[in-house]
Protein backbone atom coordinates (compact mmCIF):
# COMPACT_ATOMS: atom_id res chain seq x y z
CA UNK A 1 0.00 0.00 0.00
CA UNK A 2 1.57 3.25 -1.10
CA UNK A 3 1.82 6.24 1.16
CA UNK A 4 -0.25 9.25 0.05
CA UNK A 5 1.93 11.82 -1.66
CA UNK A 6 0.84 14.60 0.68
CA UNK A 7 0.91 13.39 4.29
CA UNK A 8 -0.29 16.11 6.59
CA UNK A 9 1.40 16.75 9.89
CA UNK A 10 -0.66 17.98 12.81
CA UNK A 11 0.36 21.06 14.76
CA UNK A 12 -1.15 22.11 18.08
CA UNK A 13 -1.01 25.90 18.48
CA UNK A 14 -1.45 27.50 21.90
CA UNK A 15 -2.10 31.24 22.33
CA UNK A 16 -4.39 33.22 24.60
CA UNK A 17 -4.86 35.95 21.95
CA UNK A 18 -7.72 35.23 19.57
CA UNK A 19 -6.14 37.36 16.87
CA UNK A 20 -2.84 35.54 17.12
CA UNK A 21 -4.62 32.19 17.03
CA UNK A 22 -6.33 33.27 13.82
CA UNK A 23 -3.00 34.28 12.36
CA UNK A 24 -1.05 31.19 13.34
CA UNK A 25 -3.85 28.95 12.10
CA UNK A 26 -3.79 30.61 8.68
CA UNK A 27 0.01 30.49 8.55
CA UNK A 28 0.03 26.78 9.37
CA UNK A 29 -2.82 25.85 7.03
CA UNK A 30 -1.21 27.80 4.19
CA UNK A 31 1.88 25.68 4.83
CA UNK A 32 -0.21 22.49 4.56
CA UNK A 33 -0.37 21.58 8.22
CA UNK A 34 -3.40 20.25 9.96
CA UNK A 35 -4.06 22.61 12.87
CA UNK A 36 -5.70 22.57 16.27
CA UNK A 37 -5.70 25.83 18.25
CA UNK A 38 -6.34 26.23 21.97
CA UNK A 39 -6.31 29.27 24.19
CA UNK A 40 -4.42 27.93 27.20
CA UNK A 41 -1.72 25.56 28.38
CA UNK A 42 -4.19 23.52 30.40
CA UNK A 43 -6.41 22.99 27.35
CA UNK A 44 -3.31 21.97 25.40
CA UNK A 45 -2.48 19.35 28.03
CA UNK A 46 -6.06 18.06 27.83
CA UNK A 47 -5.79 17.62 24.09
CA UNK A 48 -2.48 15.85 24.57
CA UNK A 49 -4.12 13.48 27.01
CA UNK A 50 -2.38 14.85 30.07
CA UNK A 51 -4.12 16.75 32.82
CA UNK A 52 -2.33 19.23 35.10
CA UNK A 53 -2.04 16.64 37.82
CA UNK A 54 -0.50 14.14 35.41
CA UNK A 55 -3.43 11.72 35.61
CA UNK A 56 -5.60 10.96 32.61
CA UNK A 57 -9.25 11.83 32.95
CA UNK A 58 -11.65 9.06 31.93
CA UNK A 59 -12.92 11.09 28.97
CA UNK A 60 -9.51 11.84 27.51
CA UNK A 61 -7.43 8.75 26.95
CA UNK A 62 -3.85 9.13 25.86
CA UNK A 63 -4.08 5.95 23.83
CA UNK A 64 -6.94 7.20 21.76
CA UNK A 65 -5.99 10.57 20.33
CA UNK A 66 -8.18 11.48 17.44
CA UNK A 67 -5.07 12.72 15.74
CA UNK A 68 -1.47 12.52 16.75
CA UNK A 69 0.26 15.84 17.43
CA UNK A 70 3.54 16.23 15.56
CA UNK A 71 4.56 19.65 16.88
CA UNK A 72 3.43 22.11 19.53
CA UNK A 73 3.83 25.83 18.97
CA UNK A 74 3.02 27.98 21.97
CA UNK A 75 3.01 31.60 23.02
CA UNK A 76 5.24 32.39 25.99
CA UNK A 77 3.15 35.04 27.81
CA UNK A 78 -0.11 33.46 28.85
CA UNK A 79 -2.07 33.84 32.08
CA UNK A 80 -2.04 30.94 34.59
CA UNK A 81 0.28 28.67 32.61
CA UNK A 82 3.04 30.26 30.59
CA UNK A 83 4.50 28.67 27.47
CA UNK A 84 7.53 27.83 29.57
CA UNK A 85 5.39 26.01 32.16
CA UNK A 86 3.69 24.10 29.37
CA UNK A 87 7.04 23.20 27.85
CA UNK A 88 8.26 21.86 31.19
CA UNK A 89 5.18 19.69 31.67
CA UNK A 90 5.54 18.27 28.19
CA UNK A 91 9.22 17.46 28.69
CA UNK A 92 8.46 15.84 32.04
CA UNK A 93 5.91 13.51 30.47
CA UNK A 94 7.25 10.22 29.19
CA UNK A 95 4.53 10.04 26.54
CA UNK A 96 4.93 13.59 25.29
CA UNK A 97 8.56 14.53 25.74
CA UNK A 98 9.57 13.72 22.18
CA UNK A 99 7.01 16.02 20.60
CA UNK A 100 8.95 19.06 19.36
CA UNK A 101 7.95 22.35 21.02
CA UNK A 102 8.45 25.82 19.55
CA UNK A 103 7.97 28.93 21.69
CA UNK A 104 6.70 32.28 20.35
CA UNK A 105 7.08 35.64 22.04
CA UNK A 106 6.58 39.27 21.20
CA UNK A 107 9.54 40.16 23.40
CA UNK A 108 13.16 39.55 22.58
CA UNK A 109 14.51 38.69 26.02
CA UNK A 110 17.76 36.68 25.69
CA UNK A 111 17.48 35.11 29.16
CA UNK A 112 13.94 33.99 28.38
CA UNK A 113 14.99 32.50 25.06
CA UNK A 114 17.93 30.74 26.66
CA UNK A 115 15.79 29.31 29.44
CA UNK A 116 13.31 27.86 26.95
CA UNK A 117 15.98 26.32 24.77
CA UNK A 118 17.66 24.84 27.86
CA UNK A 119 14.35 23.28 28.86
CA UNK A 120 14.12 21.55 25.49
CA UNK A 121 12.30 23.93 23.16
CA UNK A 122 13.44 23.37 19.60
CA UNK A 123 13.24 26.97 18.63
CA UNK A 124 12.10 30.42 19.62
CA UNK A 125 10.07 32.54 17.18
CA UNK A 126 9.81 36.28 17.60
CA UNK A 127 6.30 37.57 17.00
CA UNK A 128 4.75 38.47 14.70
CA UNK A 129 5.34 35.05 13.21
CA UNK A 130 5.71 35.10 9.43
CA UNK A 131 5.22 32.70 6.56
CA UNK A 132 8.97 32.23 6.22
CA UNK A 133 9.08 30.96 9.84
CA UNK A 134 6.84 28.06 8.82
CA UNK A 135 9.72 26.59 6.83
CA UNK A 136 11.65 26.17 10.07
CA UNK A 137 9.12 23.73 11.53
CA UNK A 138 9.53 20.68 9.33
CA UNK A 139 13.06 19.71 10.39
CA UNK A 140 11.87 19.56 14.01
CA UNK A 141 8.84 17.45 13.10
CA UNK A 142 10.99 15.05 11.13
CA UNK A 143 13.47 14.81 13.98
CA UNK A 144 10.57 13.90 16.25
CA UNK A 145 9.47 11.25 13.76
CA UNK A 146 12.97 9.74 13.65
CA UNK A 147 12.94 9.49 17.44
CA UNK A 148 9.53 7.82 17.36
CA UNK A 149 10.59 5.33 14.69
CA UNK A 150 13.80 4.58 16.53
CA UNK A 151 11.85 3.83 19.68
CA UNK A 152 9.50 1.56 17.76
CA UNK A 153 12.49 -0.32 16.42
CA UNK A 154 13.90 -0.68 19.90
CA UNK A 155 10.54 -1.93 21.19
CA UNK A 156 10.25 -4.37 18.35
CA UNK A 157 13.75 -5.70 18.77
CA UNK A 158 13.27 -6.29 22.47
CA UNK A 159 9.80 -7.85 22.31
CA UNK A 160 10.01 -10.19 19.32
CA UNK A 161 10.11 -13.78 20.58
CA UNK A 162 9.83 -17.22 18.99
CA UNK A 163 6.69 -17.93 17.00
CA UNK A 164 5.42 -14.36 17.10
CA UNK A 165 8.35 -13.20 15.08
CA UNK A 166 7.55 -14.65 11.67
CA UNK A 167 3.84 -13.94 11.66
CA UNK A 168 4.42 -10.31 12.63
CA UNK A 169 7.00 -9.92 9.94
CA UNK A 170 4.75 -11.39 7.25
CA UNK A 171 1.84 -9.24 8.35
CA UNK A 172 3.73 -5.99 8.59
CA UNK A 173 6.17 -6.44 5.72
CA UNK A 174 4.14 -4.62 3.10
CA UNK A 175 3.23 -1.73 5.32
CA UNK A 176 4.96 1.59 4.92
CA UNK A 177 5.02 4.02 7.75
CA UNK A 178 2.90 7.14 7.55
CA UNK A 179 2.08 9.47 10.44
CA UNK A 180 -1.51 8.19 10.50
CA UNK A 181 -0.53 4.56 10.36
CA UNK A 182 2.07 4.80 13.04
CA UNK A 183 -0.54 6.34 15.29
CA UNK A 184 -3.01 3.51 14.84
CA UNK A 185 -0.50 0.73 15.07
CA UNK A 186 1.45 1.66 18.11
CA UNK A 187 -1.29 1.56 20.68
CA UNK A 188 0.01 -0.19 23.72
CA UNK A 189 -1.40 -3.70 23.59
CA UNK A 190 -0.66 -5.91 26.53
CA UNK A 191 -0.42 -9.33 24.87
CA UNK A 192 0.05 -9.28 21.12
CA UNK A 193 2.98 -7.33 19.81
CA UNK A 194 1.94 -6.22 16.38
CA UNK A 195 4.52 -3.57 15.74
CA UNK A 196 5.04 -2.39 12.19
CA UNK A 197 8.28 -3.51 10.72
CA UNK A 198 9.84 -0.45 9.19
CA UNK A 199 10.44 -1.28 5.56
CA UNK A 200 10.81 2.16 4.13
CA UNK A 201 11.22 5.76 5.03
CA UNK A 202 9.44 6.94 1.91
CA UNK A 203 7.18 9.27 3.82
CA UNK A 204 10.24 11.28 4.77
CA UNK A 205 11.28 11.85 1.18
CA UNK A 206 7.85 12.89 -0.05
CA UNK A 207 8.59 16.44 1.09
CA UNK A 208 11.07 18.81 -0.49
CA UNK B 1 -17.54 53.12 -10.15
CA UNK B 2 -15.90 50.49 -12.34
CA UNK B 3 -14.08 47.69 -10.48
CA UNK B 4 -10.65 48.66 -11.80
CA UNK B 5 -11.17 52.18 -10.54
CA UNK B 6 -12.28 50.74 -7.19
CA UNK B 7 -9.21 48.55 -7.05
CA UNK B 8 -6.99 51.51 -7.86
CA UNK B 9 -8.63 53.48 -5.10
CA UNK B 10 -8.07 50.62 -2.65
CA UNK B 11 -4.44 50.22 -3.66
CA UNK B 12 -3.91 53.95 -3.33
CA UNK B 13 -5.42 53.95 0.15
CA UNK B 14 -3.33 51.02 1.35
CA UNK B 15 -0.15 52.52 -0.15
CA UNK B 16 -0.78 55.82 1.60
CA UNK B 17 -1.29 53.97 4.87
CA UNK B 18 2.11 52.35 4.43
CA UNK B 19 3.67 55.67 3.51
CA UNK B 20 2.21 57.40 6.57
CA UNK B 21 3.50 54.68 8.88
CA UNK B 22 0.00 53.56 9.84
CA UNK B 23 0.86 50.10 8.53
CA UNK B 24 4.10 48.18 8.39
CA UNK B 25 5.30 45.09 6.54
CA UNK B 26 3.35 42.78 8.83
CA UNK B 27 0.20 43.96 7.04
CA UNK B 28 1.76 42.75 3.79
CA UNK B 29 2.15 39.34 5.43
CA UNK B 30 -1.60 39.33 6.08
CA UNK B 31 -2.27 40.27 2.47
CA UNK B 32 -0.10 37.35 1.37
CA UNK B 33 -2.22 34.98 3.44
CA UNK B 34 -5.39 36.08 1.66
CA UNK B 35 -6.19 34.17 -1.47
CA UNK B 36 -9.03 32.61 -3.43
CA UNK B 37 -9.72 30.06 -0.73
CA UNK B 38 -9.64 32.71 1.99
CA UNK B 39 -10.88 35.92 0.39
CA UNK B 40 -12.03 37.44 3.68
CA UNK B 41 -8.92 36.85 5.76
CA UNK B 42 -7.68 40.44 5.97
CA UNK B 43 -11.18 41.70 6.73
CA UNK B 44 -11.57 39.08 9.47
CA UNK B 45 -8.28 39.97 11.10
CA UNK B 46 -8.87 43.72 10.85
CA UNK B 47 -12.36 43.36 12.31
CA UNK B 48 -11.10 41.26 15.20
CA UNK B 49 -8.30 43.76 15.83
CA UNK B 50 -10.81 46.60 16.05
CA UNK B 51 -13.08 44.68 18.43
CA UNK B 52 -10.16 43.72 20.67
CA UNK B 53 -8.71 47.23 20.64
CA UNK B 54 -11.95 48.92 21.61
CA UNK B 55 -12.49 46.49 24.44
CA UNK B 56 -8.97 47.15 25.71
CA UNK B 57 -9.24 50.93 25.35
CA UNK B 58 -12.46 50.89 27.37
CA UNK B 59 -10.74 48.91 30.13
CA UNK B 60 -7.76 51.22 30.09
CA UNK B 61 -9.98 54.28 30.38
CA UNK B 62 -11.66 52.77 33.44
CA UNK B 63 -8.35 51.84 35.04
CA UNK B 64 -6.82 55.27 34.47
CA UNK B 65 -9.92 56.85 36.01
CA UNK B 66 -9.21 55.26 39.38
CA UNK B 67 -7.85 57.43 42.17
CA UNK B 68 -5.05 54.93 42.65
CA UNK B 69 -3.94 53.46 39.37
CA UNK B 70 -3.08 49.76 39.22
CA UNK B 71 -0.12 50.00 36.86
CA UNK B 72 0.39 46.26 36.53
CA UNK B 73 -3.16 45.84 35.25
CA UNK B 74 -2.74 48.81 32.92
CA UNK B 75 0.54 47.37 31.64
CA UNK B 76 -1.05 43.97 31.04
CA UNK B 77 -3.72 45.52 28.81
CA UNK B 78 -1.24 47.71 26.96
CA UNK B 79 0.92 44.62 26.40
CA UNK B 80 -2.09 42.89 24.86
CA UNK B 81 -2.84 45.83 22.60
CA UNK B 82 0.80 46.09 21.60
CA UNK B 83 0.73 42.40 20.68
CA UNK B 84 -2.36 42.56 18.54
CA UNK B 85 -1.31 45.79 16.81
CA UNK B 86 2.03 44.18 16.07
CA UNK B 87 0.32 41.08 14.64
CA UNK B 88 -1.88 43.18 12.38
CA UNK B 89 0.86 45.56 11.25
CA UNK B 90 -0.67 48.60 12.96
CA UNK B 91 2.67 50.37 13.36
CA UNK B 92 1.67 53.71 14.89
CA UNK B 93 -0.61 52.06 17.42
CA UNK B 94 2.17 49.66 18.34
CA UNK B 95 4.68 52.47 18.81
CA UNK B 96 2.20 54.39 20.97
CA UNK B 97 1.78 51.28 23.12
CA UNK B 98 5.53 50.96 23.57
CA UNK B 99 5.65 54.55 24.86
CA UNK B 100 2.69 53.87 27.11
CA UNK B 101 4.42 50.86 28.70
CA UNK B 102 7.42 53.03 29.50
CA UNK B 103 5.20 55.40 31.51
CA UNK B 104 3.61 52.40 33.25
CA UNK B 105 7.01 51.16 34.27
CA UNK B 106 7.75 54.58 35.77
CA UNK B 107 4.31 54.68 37.46
CA UNK B 108 3.90 58.06 35.82
CA UNK B 109 0.18 58.84 35.95
CA UNK B 110 0.26 61.96 33.82
CA UNK B 111 2.49 60.27 31.27
CA UNK B 112 0.09 57.34 31.15
CA UNK B 113 -2.92 59.58 30.65
CA UNK B 114 -1.22 61.33 27.76
CA UNK B 115 -0.03 58.05 26.31
CA UNK B 116 -3.55 56.63 26.46
CA UNK B 117 -4.81 59.63 24.49
CA UNK B 118 -2.13 59.11 21.87
CA UNK B 119 -3.01 55.43 21.56
CA UNK B 120 -6.69 56.31 21.18
CA UNK B 121 -5.92 58.96 18.60
CA UNK B 122 -3.75 56.58 16.56
CA UNK B 123 -6.25 53.77 16.84
CA UNK B 124 -9.29 55.78 15.74
CA UNK B 125 -7.33 57.31 12.87
CA UNK B 126 -6.39 53.81 11.73
CA UNK B 127 -9.90 52.49 12.24
CA UNK B 128 -11.44 55.04 9.92
CA UNK B 129 -8.95 54.09 7.20
CA UNK B 130 -9.65 50.39 7.80
CA UNK B 131 -13.37 51.10 7.46
CA UNK B 132 -12.83 52.71 4.07
CA UNK B 133 -10.56 49.83 3.07
CA UNK B 134 -13.09 47.16 3.98
CA UNK B 135 -15.88 49.12 2.32
CA UNK B 136 -13.90 49.25 -0.94
CA UNK B 137 -13.03 45.54 -0.66
CA UNK B 138 -16.68 44.66 -0.18
CA UNK B 139 -17.70 46.66 -3.23
CA UNK B 140 -15.03 45.01 -5.34
CA UNK B 141 -15.96 41.53 -4.14
CA UNK B 142 -19.68 42.23 -4.65
CA UNK B 143 -18.94 43.22 -8.21
CA UNK B 144 -16.84 40.08 -8.77
CA UNK B 145 -19.55 37.85 -7.30
CA UNK B 146 -22.11 39.47 -9.56
CA UNK B 147 -19.88 38.85 -12.57
CA UNK B 148 -19.63 35.16 -11.72
CA UNK B 149 -23.38 34.60 -11.38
Amino acid sequence: MAVAAETQFHVLAVDDSRLDRMLIERLLKTSSYQVTTVDSGSKALQILGLQDDQTNSPSVSSDQHDTEVNLIITDYCMPEMTGYDLLKKIKESSSLKDIPVVIMSSENVPSRIHRCLEEGAEEFFLKPVQLSDMNRLKPHILKGKYKELHQQQVLQNSSITGSNHNSNKRKAMDDEISPEMSKTKTHKQPDSTVIPYITSFSFLTSFE
Amino acid sequence: MAPTALQEKLNGLVNSMFAEGLLDEQFQQLQMLQDGSNPGFVAEVVTLFCEDSERILAELTKLMDQAVVDYSKVDAYVHQLKGSSSSVGAQNVKLACIQFRQFCEDNNKEGCMRALNVVKHEYYHLRSKFETMLHLENRIQAYETKQQS
